[in-house]
């Protein structure tokens, strides 16, 4: 099925997440339309990567459910229950839907051409030359191309993120899924990680992503989700959500966000 | 100190006239122990074998989300690494006397197609294989789980989010990733197994210590025999700790890139790419 622009790509319907008694999701509901892109915001442990997971079934949902082009991911409708997909299946749904990591998580026995060949030729069958093919000129695209046969190691931080971005889109996917990919970068290499990302947004890639990077927020989104305590608290345009919020939460997360020295150290903050 | 009273040691048991190394010369290349001496090897070889590639898939069941799989093989190895070694060989050795008879065909009727004695199928030499295989197995399945835990949780779910399955994540990921680990150890395990076959003279496995012990024990020629014995288990351990102390050099490295291209460069050999 080829949805069109406009036409909801993901649908979430009142997801419940909780870790033993920590209940991390609060019932979310979302759409989000093909060729959008939604960024969601809010402080540590509000659960932004939760949610992000459960997209492409990394977490198993406890209530609700999360359909992306049409179909259940990881579950199939039977008889009003939802049953788990063995795993094969699920594995090819998550194949349609791209994540990129805050750590990257490029596989360090491989060279970047290899990370971005791997699931192309295992996943689909592709040819290794067309996968080769492919591969490089998805990391020229990435600004890459002389570093084809360089191992993860051998790379800065923005180079690597800029591999894994390769690699998720070497899949074609229908969904990119960004899970704060600039958090763990230096500060001067973010630019060349954002740029990318915002050429992607140019091309019509449906993408969630997760980040405190206010500007690209701002220039970027058609939407701004502000979570909180695993609910939703605010939803709009990025005028509505990051100049105009209506609620004290929204606000004073912001002001928060704003006054530290740069968007950055907020978003490190976490894990340093 | 140490060394004065370990040199002083050798050099008493050199002087000895006790030790008649006439008879060290003479049985060092008796056609008995040379023929030991493969055995031996071939013993650790096989044993070895089994262990990896058994271990190998144990320490998988061992980390398998499937419960009564994790169970089992949780099981097994708290089993063998927790009875003597010694009680393993000596078991597999009298198998047959707790089964004389092996039949094949349905229980409980009269329909066997196959029947044979035990002690002619568990040769002295398949229990010796078989209980060094099957010990080693739980040993070097909680070297591979140490292996495999070593590798973080984020390159699984990077596989996943590829749309790779738990099998093609297993062998494309992970495993190659917790070769770093496993190898070194690996090495030690040979060294060890080398030793540990001379446990197998208790059923007379035919290996380098049955054949000590068989000399010695009709020319009552113990301590020349031991000596023999020993000097053929120092040989192998030495030559076998050569190729082992390259390893431990090239995958002791701290950094990630020259690790593990180290592993591609001897595992996967051709696939080896130049680098810039
Ligand atoms: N695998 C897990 N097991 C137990 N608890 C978890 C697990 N993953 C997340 N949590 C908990 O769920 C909550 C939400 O975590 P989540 O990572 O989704 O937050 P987040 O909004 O992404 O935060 P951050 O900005 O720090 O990344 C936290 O309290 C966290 O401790
Ligand atoms: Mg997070």
């Amino acid at each position: 099925m080829v949805l069109q622009r406009g036409e909801p790509l993901v649908v979430a319907h009142n997801v419940h997440k909780r870790f033993g008694s920590n209940e991390v999701l609060k019932g979310i509901s979302l759409s989000v339309s093909v060729g959008e892109v939604v960024c969601l915001l809010g402080p540590s442990g509000s659960g932004k990567s939760t949610f992000l997971r459960c997209i492409n079934h990394l977490e198993k949902v406890d209530a609700g459910s999360i359909e992306v082009g049409g179909r259940f991911v990881g579950y199939e409708r039977r008889s009003n229950e939802l049953i788990e997909l063995p795993r094969r299946k699920i594995a090819q749904q998550r194949a349609n839907i791209g994540m990129v990591f805050q750590q990257f998580n490029l596989f360090p026995h491989l060279t970047a051409l290899e990370n971005v060949t791997l699931a192309p030729t295992r996943v689909k069958g592709l040819s290794r030359v067309a996968a080769e093919a492919a591969g490089r000129e998805l990391l020229q695209r990435m600004g890459l191309v002389d570093k084809a046969d360089a191992y993860p190691a051998q790379l800065s931080g923005g180079q690597q993120q800029r591999v894994a971005i390769a690699r998720a889109l070497a899949m074609s996917p229908e969904l990119m899924l960004f899970d704060e990919p600039t958090s763990a970068l230096d500060p001067e290499l973010v630019g060349e990680v954002l740029a990318a990302m915002r050429q992607l947004a140019r091309e019509g890639m449906t993408m969630v992503v997760v980040t405190h990077e206010m500007q690209f927020a701002r220039e970027v989104a058609d939407v701004v989700i502000f979570m909180d305590g695993g609910v939703i608290v605010e939803m709009g345009t990025p005028a509505e959500v990051l100049d105009a919020a209506k609620e004290d939460r929204t606000r004073a997360f912001l002001s928060r966000v704003r006054r530290g020295p740069s968007d950055q150290t907020v978003e490190t903050g976490g894990d340093a | 100190m140490v060394v004065v009273a370990g040199v002083g040691a050798v050099w008493s048991l050199v002087k000895n006239p006790n030790v008649e190394w006439g008879i060290v010369r003479h049985y060092f290349v008796d056609g008995l122990v040379t023929n030991g001496v493969l055995v031996t090897l071939y013993l650790t070889f096989i044993a070895m074998a089994i262990g990896i590639v058994g271990g190998t898939a144990m320490a998988v069941m061992r980390l398998s989300e499937n419960p009564v799989v994790s169970a089992f093989a949780r099981f097994y190895i708290w089993f063998f690494r927790g009875t003597p070694i010694l009680i393993q060989i000596i078991f597999w050795g009298y198998a047959g006397a707790i089964y004389p008879k092996v039949m094949i065909g349905i229980p409980f009727t009269h329909v066997t197609w196959f029947t044979a004695e035990s002690s002619s199928l568990i040769t002295p030499m398949l229990a010796a294989i078989l209980s060094l295989g099957l010990n080693e197995i739980a040993y070097f399945a909680e070297i591979v789980r140490g292996g495999i835990s070593g590798v973080s949780k984020g390159q699984t779910e990077a596989a996943y989010s590829l749309g790779l399955t738990p099998g093609a994540t297993t062998r494309r990921i992970v495993l190659p990733q917790a070769m770093r680990i496993i190898v070194p150890p690996t090495g030690n395990e040979v060294l060890t197994m080398l030793k540990e076959t001379s446990l197998v003279s208790v059923i007379a496995g035919r290996d380098l210590m049955t054949a000590v012990q068989q000399i010695y024990s009709q020319n009552y020629q113990v301590i020349p025999l031991l000596v023999v014995g020993g000097l053929w288990y120092l040989i192998l351990t030495s030559v076998l700790s050569v190729p082992q102390r390259a390893l431990e050099r090239r995958f002791g490295r701290s950094t990630v890139s020259a690790g593990t291209s180290g592993v591609r460069r001897m595992l996967f050999g051709t696939r080896q790419r130049a680098r810039p």
